[in-house]
């Protein structure tokens, strides 16, 4: 399959994310959204990686293998961003009873 | 390098500290000595001392300027430390925690100032990042601080989700992370690129409060304990800046055509909404929230120019602003009316910090024989010299002396009004210790020189 459709599909996943991000209400629908829009980007760098290595194979065996490792990266720093992120939720849930973010505005004179 | 292994050392370290150590005094002591060895490292290192020798070709280099700006961010670390971490006590039961926090976010730190891999600029904002939604939110029952490290979480990681796009691009195009010899493939499309680069520089400028994408600034400043947003303000807003300026420094100078005018309209719209909402704040601490903003509207300039001036001009600018902007806060922490109020007739009670607080409001508005001015003077002399924005130089100047109003607002209230001004307690080495930054932001106005002998010799 071309690398294009692949792209497409990722800029459409990281489109619906960034559109729930701005207009959703609920901390852990953000939250998702967010995920969303990291895991478009996983999918869009191995589709990258893929064709990386299918251009230059012949001249070096593990071209496009890079995009593949960083995919690792963003894994483990969204696993580390979920602990912290659920925890400030937990923490916010549990002095007002609620995960909207319309109760935000406290810091807004 | 030295630096980087030790502070990862020293988090771990510092973690464990709290369960053996009883005494609060004891791991203060331990963390100010901890720093002040890694201090010693980096300059071991700049001096061609290495301690470990492992092999990071490709993902990170350390040239003299990385270097310099760690020693510099450490040091101005270690003044924070001197100077409010005491204060860090007040905010809740794990002391040593916030220890180890700040010592892995100086770790990403170091890894945002060195990186030439995008894979390493990515982690290193990630690890400023994430200890500092903790630092933010440590206050627990406190409903502001919650909603502060609630809103700064979901938009720190918004911006990092595109960041992360802005990366897949530029690995898209180029089939390579590294930012060092960027090759542009003649005939090919490409708005990929371009498109990578606008993301990248998107998010950069959220994470270094530039408008449009400021309005997380306040509201996460002004909820947070007032001894972590000292921090957040001052170091890792500058880290935000040599990370900025390493990237599009590195590898998007050649493509300036199309990146130039949208960083002039970032920095021009910076300028103006920082300076024109500080002077409606009724709140010192959120006055210099707006401020910070203010004075990254000018730390953008570096960016914008690229050049000689400006890469000198953003070191003396970093610690002119990291200095006054801690003092300040060191003073505030210890304040419990954060209104302009609450400084009616301070002078009276507190006649020292009275004085080294002018310094860093003049240092911060740019009066000359302050450090802030050659600071500002640099940024302009940079964008000049770059030449064609013109009007931006001109905004800038009119919006520094907007910017006079409401810093002397506050010198106004501590030293022409009456007023019943509250006990603090001070203690004499604070005293003295501010006293010695001011000397410093006076010292570096006068001879810049110190610093540029560091780069230079």
């Amino acid at each position: 399959m071309p690398v294009n459709y692949y792209i497409f599909l990722s800029l459409a996943l990281f489109c619906i994310g960034i559109v729930g991000v701005l207009t959703r209400r609920n901390a852990i629908i953000i939250f998702m959204c967010i995920e969303l829009m990291l895991n478009a980007v996983n999918l869009m760098l191995v589709a990258f990686s893929k064709m990386h290595h299918l251009k230059n194979a012949a001249i070096n065996a593990s071209a496009g293998s890079e995009g593949q490792v960083f995919v690792f990266f963003i894994m483990v720093v969204a696993a580390a961003e979920v602990s912290v992120g659920l925890a400030i939720i937990v923490m916010m849930y549990r002095n007002i009873h609620s995960v909207d973010i319309n109760f935000l505005n406290r810091l807004k004179h | 390098m030295n630096a980087l292994i030790l502070l990862t050392i020293l988090g771990v370290v510092m973690m464990f500290s709290g369960v053996v150590l009883k005494r609060n005094a004891a791991i203060r002591t331990l963390a100010v000595t901890g720093l002040l060895l890694a201090i010693i490292a980096n300059v071991m290192d700049t001096y061609g001392i290495h301690f470990f020798n492992i092999n990071i070709r490709g993902m990170m280099n350390f040239d003299r300027f990385a270097l310099l700006f760690i020693t510099i961010i450490l040091s101005c670390t270690f003044i924070f430390f001197l100077l409010s971490a005491k204060d860090m006590e007040k905010v809740g039961i794990n002391f040593a925690d916030y220890f180890a926090l700040i010592f892995f976010i100086l770790c990403g730190i170091i890894l945002t100032s060195s990186f030439s891999s995008l894979l390493i600029l990515f982690l290193g904002i990630e690890i400023i990042s994430i200890p500092l939604y903790i630092l933010t939110g440590s206050d627990k029952r406190n409903l502001k601080s919650n909603e502060a490290s609630l809103k700064y979480f979901l938009l720190g990681a918004f911006s990092t989700g595109l960041m992360l796009m802005g990366i897949t691009m530029f690995y898209g195009y180029t089939g390579t992370f590294s930012v060092e010899n960027l090759v542009i493939v003649e005939g090919m499309p490409s708005a990929l690129l371009i498109a990578g680069i606008i993301l990248l520089m998107f998010s950069m400028s959220f994470k270094v409060s530039a408008a449009p994408f400021h309005f997380w600034t306040p509201d996460v400043y002004d909820g947070a304990p007032t001894v972590f947003t000292s921090f957040m303000a001052t170091i890792v807003k500058a880290a935000g800046f040599i990370a900025f300026i390493r990237l599009f420094y590195l590898s998007f100078d050649s493509l300036g055509d199309s990146w130039k005018l949208l960083i002039a309209i970032i920095t021009a719209l910076t300028l103006f909404i920082g300076n024109i909402t500080a002077v409606f704040q009724q709140s010192v601490k959120r006055m210099l929230a707006y401020s910070s903003i203010a004075q990254a509207g000018f730390m953008m300039m570096a960016v914008l120019a690229l050049n000689g001036p400006a890469m000198e001009g953003i070191l003396l600018y970093i610690i002119a602003y990291n200095l006054s902007t801690i003092g300040l806060f060191a003073i505030l922490i210890k304040m419990k009316d954060y209104t302009f109020e609450g400084f009616n007739g301070f002078a009276k009670r507190q006649p020292a910090l009275a004085r080294a607080a002018v310094i860093f409001l003049l240092s911060l508005a740019g009066i000359p024989l302050t450090a802030g001015f050659l600071g500002k003077f640099y940024m302009l002399k940079a964008v000049v010299q770059q030449g064609g924005y013109l009007w931006l130089v001109i905004m800038a100047v009119v919006m520094a002396a907007v910017s006079v109003y409401y810093y002397f607002r506050v010198i106004q209230a501590m030293y022409f009004k009456e007023g019943e001004a509250q006990s603090l307690e001070v203690s004499l080495f604070f005293k003295w210790t501010i006293s010695i930054v001011a000397f410093l932001v006076i010292l570096l106005g006068v001879y810049p020189q110190i610093i540029f002998k560091w780069y230079y010799f």
